[in-house]
């Protein structure tokens, strides 16, 4: 039951934290976040599968289709409900953001359809046996591609010209400004790049579970609460603290009953951030008095 | 010649004419039956498979000219699987179209959230899908609520005979919703295993937007299982399957039929047709002359009907399709619409050769369950297709 318990929590935890990846990069370029993040999960899965199955695509080519559609839409949520919002110094952005989820989720359900579809993959047919558990290779797959993703943001960061414009951004944006660095598209390319990220998330799951236009609503709250947990600036924590809510998850399930799931992971939540309010990850800042 | 009238004589004549103009109207006037069902989401195929059976028996009465002289027509609401939305249908059926009586969808939660609406506003309610025990058996006097459908303690009988039976379980688990639906299946089961000596390994419970059920499956591995017993819609249901191939727990599965009302052999994959499953009727099996007579009319209606096999869900068709019928005729045995006279009418009604079998006294003032335990068959999916199995 432990490894059952590992394979579970680590597959759901590593995608948790794809999608919390995104609310990060926003958050430390803009101080926002795209609560429609759900959502870019729910666009990547659905375009994947109406691609592939739909349309016949080969899988790579829908792929693609699909993560082009996630940055159109990030750059969609960042000059619809973000912008307009932020340049009037109000905090209706996040407001805004829901709204435009809400609304994208429905203009899915109608092109889509009401019914959950499924994306079949050989990559979720014939599962490997580890002991009595048993594993898809694409299950395998996702706790690679999170943290080979984590690390490409944190390389991004660091040691790219990209990387070098965004925290200058994030240290001081009238600075930066004054210094020729367009932050407005700044902004604009991290929402991009963070739909994207959940975006990868959804047709990495897409195989795993059902896809339907309703798919993103939990996930994204799960990824909220995992981003808060892991120190919402921190692109590791955010990953860690989603392999973290997935076992925590999957363990009260395997030891405590379905029952107890949400009780316990949730209660873990808000006990994790009574003790440390700035995320289980995050630096504490030094307070200048 | 010209004829001169007083003002009186012409409004004494216009008064006639709008009487009896208003009458001709009235004679015309269709009787509505409302349908509260999923006609979205997860289980949309059940509120399409509802409809079809409700639309062709509609069809067929009124080409013999319909009931007490007038049309039926369908009034169709999407409740979304969600009670809260069914009963919003509901009320605006009764209030806003003025229907004779209620139909209901797959899921008993919504179901049992209309049971005391209906019951209240005396209007007749018949259920074709949803299979919870108290939706009938509810404890109301008077009670509205009939059914042409499974029971949940019937069913669940017949499940625990089936897989301790021709598939040879000794101790099996169950999967059962997290919902109201489940708790009825979780009573029914746990009586029908005491009263058949069968040990349970033990109860686990899912979310409808549960994704990984790995780990309540190994608990009921861990505890001795050797089959699982499901309860739960096509969504759900395949994410259940999806697990136990994931970790190749190869045990014989038994699903009550909430897995019917999707697309369970696209979602579920390659596992689908292990699973083993309740219906109430196959339109593969010998088929009577009703039998005959509505295949027909659901393949002259739907073009994507080219035989048995794409009539799906069967279970929504027969059902919905037994369940118009034997309410027209008690509309006509009433003389109205009343829901009352309706009810009263349903209570009484004798012989009628239906679909799914010839009824005799369907409903009494105390059974309001159509069906039996024998009428239920237990099948399997083939490809898309639903088969009947042994045992």
């Amino acid at each position: 039951m432990l490894l059952s318990a590992l394979v579970s929590g680590l597959g759901l935890g590593s995608m948790y934290g794809l999608i919390a990846l995104g609310f990060t990069l926003t958050f430390a370029v803009s101080g926002t976040v795209n609560f429609a993040q759900g959502s870019s999960l729910m666009l990547g899965a659905v375009t994947a599968q109406m691609a592939a199955v739909g349309g016949g695509w080969p899988m790579p080519l829908a792929i693609a289709a699909a993560l082009a559609v996630c940055a159109c839409w990030g750059l969609i949520v960042e000059r619809v409900a973000i912008r307009p919002f932020v340049l009037r110094g109000s905090n209706v952005w996040l407001m805004a953001s829901v709204a435009l989820g809400i609304v994208v989720d429905n203009l899915a359900m109608a092109v889509f359809g009401k019914e959950p579809r499924a994306l079949p993959s050989a990559w979720a047919d014939e599962p490997w046996a580890v002991g009595d558990a048993g594993i898809f290779p694409l299950q395998l797959a996702i706790p690679v591609v999170g943290v080979a993703l984590a690390a490409a943001v944190q390389f991004g960061l660091g040691h790219t010209g990209l990387g070098l414009r965004l925290r200058a951004a994030v240290q001081n944006a009238d600075a930066a400004r004054l210094m020729g660095i367009d932050v407005t598209r700044l902004v604009a390319i991290t929402y991009a790049a963070a739909s994207v990220l959940a975006g990868v998330a959804g047709v990495l799951v897409a195989p795993l579970f059902n896809v339907a236009s309703d798919m993103g609503t939990l996930f994204g709250i799960k990824a909220f609460a995992v981003a808060i947990l892991g120190g919402l600036t921190r692109p590791w924590g955010v990953v860690a603290a989603g392999l973290l809510y997935g076992l925590v998850e999957a363990g009260a399930t395997t030891w405590l009953g379905s029952g107890s799931t949400q009780i316990v992971t949730f209660s873990a939540v808000i006990v994790a951030l009574a003790v440390a309010p700035e995320g289980l990850f995050s630096r504490r800042r030094a307070a200048r008095v | 010649m010209p004829v001169s009238l007083s003002r009186r004589e012409v409004s004494l004549l216009a008064g006639a004419a709008g009487l009896f103009g208003a009458t001709r109207v009235r004679a015309a006037e269709p009787i509505k039956l409302g349908l509260v069902a999923a006609l979205s989401g997860q289980s949309a195929k059940s509120g399409e498979g509802i409809t079809r059976g409700l639309q062709v028996a509609i069809d067929e009465v009124n080409a013999k000219g319909g009931v007490l002289g007038r049309p039926l027509e369908l009034v169709r609401r999407d409740d979304e699987s969600n009670p809260a939305k069914g009963q919003t249908a509901a009320r605006e059926l009764m209030d806003r179209e003025g229907v004779a009586a209620l139909f209901g969808g797959i899921d008993s939660p919504v179901s049992q959230a209309i049971v005391p609406i209906v019951n209240g506003a005396k209007m007749p309610f018949m259920g074709v899908w949803a299979a919870a025990t108290n939706i009938t058996r509810n404890g109301a006097t008077p009670n509205y609520c009939f059914r042409v459908s499974a029971v949940d303690a019937l069913v669940d009988r017949r499940l625990i005979a089936h897989v301790t039976g021709p598939m040879g379980a000794k101790k099996p688990g169950l999967m059962l919703v997290n919902n109201g639906w489940g708790e009825s299946n979780n009573s029914g089961l746990t009586t029908a295993a005491a009263a058949a000596g069968v040990i349970l390994a033990g109860v686990e419970r899912f979310d409808e937007k549960d994704v990984d059920m790995l780990p309540q499956l190994q608990r009921l591995r861990a505890e001795g299982a050797d089959a699982v017993i499901l309860v739960g819609n096509a969504a759900p249901g395949s994410q259940v399957v999806k697990a136990m191939q994931r970790s190749a727990w190869s045990v014989p599965i038994v699903s009550h039929w909430g897995i019917s009302g999707g697309r369970f052999p696209e979602l579920a994959g390659s596992w689908a047709g292990r699973v083993q499953f309740v219906q109430t009727y196959s339109f593969f099996a010998p088929q009577s002359a009703v039998g005959e007579r509505v295949t027909k009319a659901l393949m002259a209606k739907y073009p994507d009907i080219k035989g048995p096999g794409d009539i799906t869900p069967p279970v929504g068709v027969a059902n919905a399709y037994d369940g118009l019928m034997l309410l027209a005729l008690a509309i006509g045995a009433a003389g109205s619409t009343d829901g009352d006279a309706i009810r009263t009418a349903l209570e009484g009604l004798g012989r009628y050769e239906g679909l799914i079998k010839t009824y005799d006294h369907p409903f009494s003032a105390t059974n309001h369950d159509a069906l039996d335990s024998t009428d239920y068959v237990m099948v399997r999916y083939n490809g898309e297709k639903i088969e009947p199995v042994a045992g």
